[in-house]
């Protein structure tokens, strides 16, 4: 294949890419600003915040969840447990991976619950074993997506993550859906950098090969 | 380099972290292996088709419902 013809990813905004860029050396990022006003009492600051970042809560949240009332329910648990203990982000981190965190934790709590206290952990249901070469290497479809219609499509996309191991589907969220970087998911989930790389690399190829059930180019398609 | 070399080195293409050097021999690997090319396009339409599409919707009604609980308990000191 010749790279410049590859499809180039991420080429054109979508509307995941809310996230604010990481600010330079120098440069605050806009998040400062805010939570500084709210620690002065202003909290119309902390509407702005949740505003912000409120659809990307309940979307990792549905994802750890995977139940709706469960989601709505660490949506609000977090932004106000963010609120209580704003005294004590330090800054070290950006707004947005602290608040994660608290999201989170709040969504294993939330599963913990729901399977009678049994202790929830982002290991859960992984494997031990290393990768190996994907199995299924047919190409897919020069546009899979053209093929189904948008719920269609969406339903596929959620039935095929669900399917995930949880410690993997985490971290594919939070690294290639929300757009956190790499320390940032290490930190956020309390794993070492190389675990990350580890999990999300399984984890894209694990959805790779799901996804080409539906996506794969039919007999007698033209390549 | 190998199917499984390339593998392990795939995550580094798709973010863009590899040097110079690594990607060429990759590119390399690229124009000789079906396989490989196939993992690669499929891999990253997986990230870009997850990244493009909302498979969790927050709808208009139910964010404002649950902006407006946040707030009132925040503005109460939560």
């Amino acid at each position: 294949m010749n790279e410049a013809a590859a499809p180039r990813i991420f080429s054109q905004p979508t509307p995941m890419a809310t996230i604010q860029p990481i600010a330079g050396e120098n440069e605050q990022h806009p998040d400062v600003a805010l939570v500084d006003r709210v620690r002065g009492g202003d909290v119309s600051a902390y509407d702005t915040l949740v505003r912000k970042y409120d659809r990307q809560i309940f979307r990792i949240a549905q994802h750890i969840t995977q139940n709706r009332e469960d989601a709505e329910d660490v949506m609000q648990d977090a932004f106000l447990k963010a609120y209580e203990k704003l005294g004590q982000f330090q800054g070290n981190s950006k707004f947005y991976t602290w608040l994660v965190r608290i999201a989170v934790n709040e969504s294993l709590m939330r599963l913990r619950k729901r399977r009678t206290g049994r202790m929830v952990s982002i290991d859960e249901d992984i494997e031990t074993e290393e990768g190996s070469v994907p199995r299924d290497l047919a190409d897919w479809s020069p546009d899979p997506e053209q093929n189904y219609g948008q719920a269609e499509l969406a339903e596929i996309l959620r039935k095929t993550i669900q399917g995930l191991p949880q410690g993997f589907r985490i971290v594919f969220v939070l690294r290639d859906v929300e757009g956190l970087s790499t320390e940032e998911t290490a930190e956020t989930l309390g794993l070492s950098i190389p675990a990350v790389k580890s999990r999300l690399l399984r984890a894209r190829l694990q959805l790779r090969e799901r996804l080409s059930r539906y996506f794969r180019r039919k007999k007698g398609d033209e390549k | 380099m190998t199917c499984s070399e390339f593998l392990a080195l795939l995550d580094d293409l798709i973010d863009d972290t590899v040097t110079p050097e690594v990607r060429a021999g990759l590119q390399l690997r690229l124009r000789g292996c079906d396989h490989c090319e196939v993992t690669l396009s499929t891999t990253r339409k997986t990230i870009e088709i997850y990244r493009s599409h909302e498979i969790y919707d927050l709808p208009a009604g139910l964010r404002e419902r649950l902006h407006a609980a946040i707030m009132a308990r925040c503005k109460k000191g939560c």
